[in-house]
């Protein structure tokens, strides 16, 4: 299963950023082969009409569940039709962190609407 | 002729004077009002009459999801996030989308159509002999105000005498007001803020070629600093409305302060002599 983790920094030592669609970089892991793959995002500073973009970055690259802190409401949309579960991720840990609660199954779904 | 009002500083008083400066001409011409603040029309308070009403749309994409391959092209190009290529589908958001066509001239395939949303209306009355009044509406939650506008200019293309509202700001829906038209009417009050933003609309109007002049209402007889800008800029002062209770009072019962005060019927017919004046 591929997981995509908003972060203020590539790699996995990277704190996570609580915004979906705003954050600066989304890791993107494969938690079978644990290679972690970091992708800058050319939406941070967009205008609007961001979150249905970002999840069709997370759809290109397999994704099929994200961890972050908060989700909008256009992102939410796209993010349940494509089938991405989205796991709320509120401390101040890294991706690593987070994603290690998330397998650990200590963290909550964000309903999607 | 086409004039706009405009101001820059929301609550100067445009829409008092379009009524007035619309209610005055009509009694010796035909003459249109058409409200452009499609956010928050509000020229029709001034007119209670029946209006015909006509939707406006604007063109949205559709996929055919027989043709689409989902390559994600649409998706990468749509600066707006109106559309999202999923992993078996292609999730389209309309009321993001900005009717720019470009989703169906990048798509290999073919696979996207543009189809009818409305996202508006345009209301149209005769409140009087010779006025007519064209309302633009947008949607509550729509962002396309300047389809709307360009509907509610085009329901008035053909008389010989048009007056828009436009609305506040220097922004798209402005432009496209004022966009077209002979001559600019900025009105401003005797505020710092006013000053500030008649500099912006001033701007705004110099950059299109558009000759303006300008209405100082609730005056409170300091306007040194508005008449040095406006001597400064080469702005003719048309006219000054003074700081009035009377005049608040008119206004806020939805009373036309050339029909209900003395001398302001002729004070407006200067205004349209002095607004033709600057197009010469």
């Amino acid at each position: 299963m591929i997981v995509g983790i908003t972060a203020r920094a590539p790699g996995t030592d990277a704190p996570v950023e609580q915004r979906f669609a705003r954050a600066p970089y989304f890791v993107f892991v494969d938690t079978e082969t644990g290679k972690a793959e970091s992708v800058e995002n050319p939406l941070v500073n967009a205008v609007g009409g961001v979150g249905p973009r970002a999840v069709q970055m997370f759809s290109e690259r397999g994704a099929t569940a994200a961890i972050t802190g908060q989700v909008g409401g256009n992102a939410a949309r796209a993010l349940k039709e494509g089938g991405i579960k989205v796991y709320a991720y509120r401390g101040t840990g890294s991706v690593a962190d987070a994603l290690a609660d998330c397998t650990a199954g200590k963290l909550q779904p964000i309903p999607l609407l | 002729m086409k004039i706009a009002i405009a101001s820059g500083k929301g609550g100067t008083g445009k829409t008092m004077v379009a009524a007035n400066l619309g209610f005055t001409l009509a009694l010796s011409r035909e003459a249109a009002l058409v409200d452009c603040d499609v956010e928050e029309p509000n020229l029709h308070l001034f007119f209670p009459a029946q209006a015909l009403t006509a939707p406006v749309t604007t063109p949205v994409p559709e996929i055919d999801p027989d043709r689409c391959t989902l390559c994600g092209e649409c998706g990468k190009f749509c600066r707006f996030g109106a559309l999202s290529v999923l992993k078996d589908r292609v999730l389209v958001f309309p009321h993001l989308c900005h009717s720019c066509g470009g989703c169906t001239l990048v798509c290999p395939q073919g696979a996207v159509r543009e189809v009818p949303r409305t996202i508006g209306r345009v209301a149209c009355s005769s409140p009087i002999p010779r006025l007519t009044l064209v309302s633009g509406v947008l949607n509550e939650g729509e962002v396309q105000a300047p389809a709307v506008i360009r509907a509610a200019k085009a329901l008035s293309k053909a008389h010989p005498l048009t007056i828009y509202d436009a609305s506040p700001g220097t922004a798209c829906p402005v432009i496209e007001t004022i966009d077209g038209s002979d001559a600019c009417i900025l009105v401003t009050e005797s505020t710092p803020f006013g000053l500030h933003d008649l500099r912006l609309a001033a701007e705004v109007a110099e950059k299109m070629g558009i000759p303006a002049g300008v209405v100082i209402n609730r005056s409170d007889g300091r306007d040194e600093e508005t008449l040095a800008f406006c001597r400064e800029r080469g702005l003719p002062v048309l006219m000054t409305i003074p700081f009035s209770r009377e005049i608040a009072a008119v206004q806020n019962r939805g009373g036309l302060i050339c029909r209900d005060l003395p001398g302001w019927e002729e004070r407006f017919m200067a205004l349209f002599d002095g607004i033709a004046g600057v197009v010469a």
